[in-house]
């Protein structure tokens, strides 16, 4: 009877989470006059919220800058993040200590103490409106360094003495040794990082203007408080569904590593 | 046999490879930290609007931030939607969380629908609030109506806009928390429990004596998440009230970017940043002191 009950409340809790989402599919497909009441059914179904979106926002461009500027910025994120973090761990040299707490240090930083300064920057350099405002400021994360460099630590320092004596290069050593060993934590920092990009859109709205050039959160922004959806719901819930899609699909494919990566880092997204 | 080196000269000593695996991290410490670090500290004493050249102006900036009623107003809003936020999202997460905890068939299934909101973009998730909140048309108040409450004034009431996007908050993140508090509550040795039972403790007095305090950590950790999430509250006001009804939403952030790309005000902006990432510290050491507690004895 209590084994019952508590079934109940997560089930509850299920819908609670999820049939907000069902609903906002649902009611994209459906004609505006139809998307009224609870319920998900409708006698007609439409494409043409979707469609209206494609002809009113760049939206397909959108999606590519968002792949562009995700993808640039995990690539980063990963590689040279694992370099300081095979450096902080493996290789001896004098300050090292002095480098690890100063990057412990950059983490506590709120935010909003750079943020306009680092806009100013941007302008300065003459950054703005380009993919390098987006990308550079985020291309080194210190909390994947801090990953990176606990994992690596646990890696046995035989294997990498082996391939010293093989007259391996510390960069080989990292990229063919460490990195094969390391499957885990890669994922973890790709996705969490990869996520965190895709999503962010604070940002970007402070660096980009020219609508080719904006990630797709913005542009679903700017479409949803500018004029252009000329208040049809249905266009707004299909532009949302459009940006919420990547993640979840992804999502459903590598739920457990989502979970666990950002369970075990408390960061949020 | 021959050996290139002796094992000893290879493995000690300094490795100056350190330095270059390092650069990357300077160069970027060193443009995206330290520079607007430094460029902050300029800042807050110049008015700037970024076009004619900097001004110094001394301390009005501060002076002006001392006098300035939005400024009090975004404070007071970001403290009113943590006082709803944390107590809310601690609750939800750890009834959750004690549910899955219980040997629960589907236990993945159920941890992967809660977490689903925490992974979708902020954005997807405030356009859909949106419509669930609306006062005529939304999900919430026609499933309050079939249960006989309401209409709500969800976001058009002054009193109700901040509380409903502290819900609108909480239901995006508390998947995250649901997740640590059962990570927590996994951690807890059995033991305490069985000798619980056998000196007669109901689960009630279980939970308060046992349970709730091991889970200080995991308490304290979603606490100051919460908070740091609190004061960057940004792009829900943004779209949902842009700030509204009367400021009632107003969040920390939302004001400084209205100074800097609305009015211009860099400087200003700047020590809004300053100040508010004072607040920050301020409020995280509070909390700390007073829920912190030593869990290791």
């Amino acid at each position: 009877m209590k084994r019952l009950g508590t079934y109940l409340v997560l089930l509850a809790g299920a819908l609670m989470f999820a049939y907000p989402f069902l609903w906002m599919l649902a009611a994209s497909l459906k004609p505006e006059a139809a998307i009224n009441g609870l319920g998900l059914w409708s006698k007609e179904f439409t494409g043409v919220n979707y469609e209206k979106v494609f002809v009113k926002i760049p939206i397909l461009r959108a999606f590519l800058n968002s792949l562009i500027v995700s993808g640039c910025t995990t690539a980063s994120v990963v590689v040279f993040g694992s370099m300081v973090g095979y450096a902080l761990s493996r290789l001896e040299f004098p300050g090292r200590r002095a480098l690890y707490l100063v990057i412990l240090f950059t983490m506590m930083i709120p935010f909003q103490i750079v943020l306009i300064p680092q806009y100013i920057l941007m302008v300065k350099l003459g950054w703005t409106d380009t993919y390098l405002s987006l990308i550079a400021p985020t291309m080194i994360s210190a909390f994947g360094i801090v990953l990176f460099r606990q994992f690596f630590a646990a890696i046995p320092q035989a294997l990498i003495d082996a391939a010293r004596i093989d007259g391996c290069s510390e960069l080989r050593i990292l990229f063919r040794i460490v990195w094969p060993l390391s499957r885990p934590v890669l994922i973890t920092v790709a996705l969490l990082t990869f996520m965190t990009n895709w999503n962010e859109v604070l940002w970007p709205m402070m660096v980009v203007r020219d609508r080719s050039l904006m990630t797709m959160p913005q542009m679903v922004a700017l479409f949803s408080t500018g004029g252009e959806a000329e208040s049809q719901l249905g266009y707004l819930l299909a532009a949302a569904t459009l940006l919420a899609a990547p993640v979840v699909i992804a999502y459903a494919f590598f739920q457990r590593y989502f979970i666990e990566s950002m369970a075990s880092t408390g960061l949020k997204g | 046999m021959t050996t290139r080196a002796t094992p000893v000269k290879l493995f000690q000593g300094t490795r100056p490879g350190g330095y270059l695996f390092s650069l990357p991290y300077l160069v970027f410490f060193l443009a995206f930290v330290a520079y607007p670090l430094i460029f902050s500290f300029l800042l807050m004493f110049h008015r700037w609007n970024l076009v004619s050249p900097m001004e110094w102006v001394g301390l009005k900036n501060f002076i002006r931030l001392s006098r300035d009623p939005l400024f009090f107003k975004s404070l007071v809003n970001t403290l009113f939607f943590l006082m709803i936020h944390i107590p809310l999202q601690i609750t939800v997460a750890l009834g959750f969380a004690l549910l899955l905890n219980e040997n629960i068939a589907g236990r993945g299934f159920f941890r992967g629908i809660y977490f689903l909101p925490v992974v979708v973009s902020g954005v997807a998730v405030t356009i859909l609030w949106q419509q669930l909140f609306s006062y005529d048309f939304g999900l919430l108040n026609g499933f309050l109506a079939a249960v006989g409450i309401g209409p709500v004034p969800w976001l058009i009431d002054v009193h109700f806009a901040m509380p409903s996007i502290a819900l609108m908050a909480t239901w995006k993140n508390v998947g995250i928390y649901i997740v640590l508090f059962l990570a927590g509550l996994q951690s807890i040795p059995h033991e305490l429990y069985e000798a619980a039972s056998i000196d007669g403790a109901r689960p009630v007095r279980q939970f308060f004596s046992i349970t709730l305090p091991l889970l200080n950590p995991t308490v304290m950790v979603i606490v100051v998440l919460s908070t740091i999430g609190g004061f960057s509250l940004f792009i829900e006001p943004y779209i949902l009230t842009g700030g509204g009804p009367m400021e009632s939403t107003l969040s920390g952030m939302l004001y400084i970017y209205n100074q800097a790309f609305y009015f211009g005000h860099m400087g200003y902006a700047a020590t809004l940043g300053f100040v508010y990432a004072l607040v920050i510290f301020g409020v995280v050491l509070l909390q700390r002191r007073v829920i912190e507690r030593d869990v290791t004895q």
